[in-house]
């Protein structure tokens, strides 16, 4: 299938006053034209920074994308004036973010925050784009639409506001929706709607969907393939099948192990050991290797490549290597993995 | 909303009863006569003097009666300027005060306000430190000094404007410049604290996801919010310039309230004490719930009570 999005070894720096943070290391992924990609990784693995750097909604004045490229449509984003992207963002590019309950504007009406990309972008006219905001907010299923565009953010619950973001992130139709952790400030019920509603109304105006999660339950059920962030770099990318079936990085076996499960016989949840790294010095070999019980000394030292698994399915640790010595993943994964086969 | 309005009202005139009442009996506490001449008169003169405007009788009688006068907007007479009524004196007087305080309000806020956006917007640039270095100038040095150098500069030396007394509109301009370095330096350092964090909030990001304009983002999305609490500071502001600089009306020679309330304190000029007071109060109250509105206009969510439909 064609690629609508592909970023090409993408390096992004903070400049702190302590030094430079090196936040993304080395990014490298492609999107599909309706595929849903799912980036998973712990707080500061830099899936924000990634997709932030996409819409270029990083702060100008002390990030920096040092070195890569993020074409869209064969276009580099990374070297677009402010005017172009402008064109971009919320035309082709739009993005949901994480809390509804901070991110509309409190002084102005829902239905204004919904009409002003349609007036912007596609040149409608107030009237048309009121009619449009009606529309949205009816699909994205707000009840009585023609009343509530009248009313302001307060007088919407969280789950609505939420819906009320995902109607301006659609209003154009946009090629590439990126959800920023859509569902974490919400509720378990109000999540599940709201996922069922992005998978329905990505089949209905067909874009393609990055959505950054830390909840892998999220991703088994929106995805269809997955990249496991770590320091900055993405340690493993596969279909969701390839992914939660036959692991390969060490930190997606971490991750997978501490998953909560409703019939777990393990007493304790397990936890990943040990801290992410401090990127503003990062490590020489891999980042994972302080916190990994099956680091080897190479992975102190260097820094492991992509090793291919499949042809849809690469992971960058070590043990892909034909010299490493055959490892089998924990216990723990192994029987979600059984389990995971035995609901599906 | 009417009923609403209704009780703040009614508020209104119980909180002036009170400041009123207050004020009379803290102003009886003070020693002294209004008579300037007291210390030439003798005994019996003084009797006739204190019998003639009342002072005679005991507190509260001339309480009861005071009030009682208020209710019928009279405010009494002036002991200092010839006996006459304290409401002539004082709105003929509130005039010139009112506009100079209101022009100097409206210009100081719309520069402050317009320096703190600029300097918000461009954090940490020569912008942003020309805004600060304004604003420090014109919270930490007096009005009277500026008013001083206006008057030599512009006044005599360019020759713009007259430098004295209030005879029109260009008289108006050197004490509105010189009363407005406070509004400035106010409204400006409150809009570029208040800016900076509006600016760093999610809904701004998203307007910027949303492909707006700097200008659209910072006009249209971040300024409505940044003015909330910058209306709780310019409300008591407004009432302070409104209600006459002793100082600037002085320099320039303005027949305004200022110069006339100091001058009343230091003669025991009783009723033009009360009667200022009280007008002040009543001007405070006034602009208070003129701010608690402007806050319902400005934010959706504290719409006054009865006002959400």
């Amino acid at each position: 299938m064609e690629n609508i999005l592909e970023v090409k070894d993408l390096n992004i720096s903070f400049h702190t006053f302590a030094g430079e943070v090196k936040a993304i290391r080395g990014v490298n992924f492609e999107l599909k034209k309706g595929e849903t990609l799912a980036i998973v990784g712990e707080s500061g693995s830099g899936k924000s920074v990634t997709t932030k750097a996409i819409m270029r909604l990083l702060p100008p004045g002390n990030s920096e994308i040092k070195q890569g490229e993020i074409l869209f449509e064969g276009k580099d984003l990374a070297k677009l004036t402010d005017k172009q992207m402008q064109k971009i963002r919320g035309q082709d590019i739009s993005m949901i973010f994480q809390d509804p309950m901070t991110s509309l504007n409190p002084t102005m009406t829902v239905g204004k925050q919904i009409m002003e990309p349609l007036i912007k972008h596609q040149n409608m006219s107030k009237t048309a784009a009121r009619e449009r905001a009606v529309q949205l907010l009816k699909l994205v299923g707000i009840p009585k639409p023609e009343l509530r565009i009248k009313q302001y953010p307060h007088q919407f619950s969280g789950g609505m506001r939420q819906r009320v973001v995902i109607a301006i992130a659609l209003a154009c139709n946009p090629k590439v929706l990126i959800a920023d952790e859509p569902t974490t400030a919400l509720d378990v019920t109000i999540q599940a709607q709201i996922l069922e509603l992005m998978k329905d109304l990505q089949k209905k105006i067909d874009t393609s969907i990055i959505f950054i999660t830390h909840d892998l339950g999220v991703v088994a059920n929106v995805a269809d393939r997955v990249a496991v962030m770590y320091g900055g770099k993405i340690v493993e990318i596969g279909t969701v099948d390839e992914v939660f079936y036959n692991p390969q990085h060490p930190y997606t076996w971490g991750l997978i192990s501490s998953m909560p499960s409703l019939d777990a016989k393990e007493e304790e949840l397990y936890a990943i050991p040990g801290t992410p790294p401090n990127l503003l010095y990062p490590p020489k070999g891999d980042a994972f290797a302080p916190r990994n019980e099956y680091a080897m000394q190479i992975d102190l030292e260097e820094q492991p490549p992509m090793f291919k698994v499949s042809d849809t399915h690469y992971a960058a640790t070590w043990l892909l290597h034909p010299d490493a010595p055959k490892v089998e993943p924990p216990e723990a994964v192994k029987s979600r993995m059984r389990k995971f086969m035995g609901t599906k | 909303m009417a009923k609403y309005l209704l009780k703040r009202v009614l508020y209104m005139f119980l909180t002036l009863f009170i400041i009123a009442s207050l004020t009379f009996f803290l102003m009886k506490i003070i020693p002294g006569t209004p008579f300037a001449s007291a210390n030439k008169l003798g005994p019996a003169q003084m009797e006739i003097m204190k019998a003639k405007y009342g002072l005679d009788q005991p507190v509260p009688v001339q309480y009861a009666k005071y009030i009682g006068n208020l209710l019928q907007g009279d405010l009494g007479i002036s002991f200092q300027f010839n006996n006459t009524p304290v409401t002539d004196l004082m709105f003929k007087r509130l005039g010139p005060s009112m506009q100079l305080g209101a022009q100097a309000m409206l210009f100081g806020t719309i520069v402050g306000i317009l320096l703190g956006i600029f300097a918000a917007l461009r954090q940490n640039t020569w912008v942003d430190y020309s805004s600060t270095f304004v604003a420090v100038l014109g919270k930490s040095i007096p009005n009277f000094v500026f008013a001083g150098l206006l008057q030599y500069f512009v006044g005599v030396k360019l020759g713009w404007f007259p430098v004295l007394f209030w005879r029109g509109f260009e008289y108006t301009i050197l004490p509105t410049i010189a009363l407005s370095m406070l509004p400035i330096a106010i409204a400006a350092r409150f809009m570029r604290t208040e800016m900076i964090e509006v600016l760093g909030s999610d809904y701004i990001t998203l307007a910027k996801a949303k492909g707006a304009s700097f200008f659209e983002i910072a006009f249209k999305h971040a300024l409505r919010n940044a003015m909330i609490p910058l209306v709780t500071v310019l409300g008591p502001l407004a009432i302070s310039l409104m209600t006459g600089s002793l100082v600037i009306e002085k320099i320039f020679a303005i027949p305004g309230l200022g110069e006339q309330f100091v001058k009343s304190i230091t003669v025991n000029d009783y009723p033009v004490i009360m009667g200022t007071t009280v007008l002040f109060a009543a001007l405070f109250v006034v602009i208070i719930l003129v701010v608690d509105i402007l806050y319902g206009i400005i934010d959706p969510r504290i719409r006054l009570s009865g006002g959400k439909k």
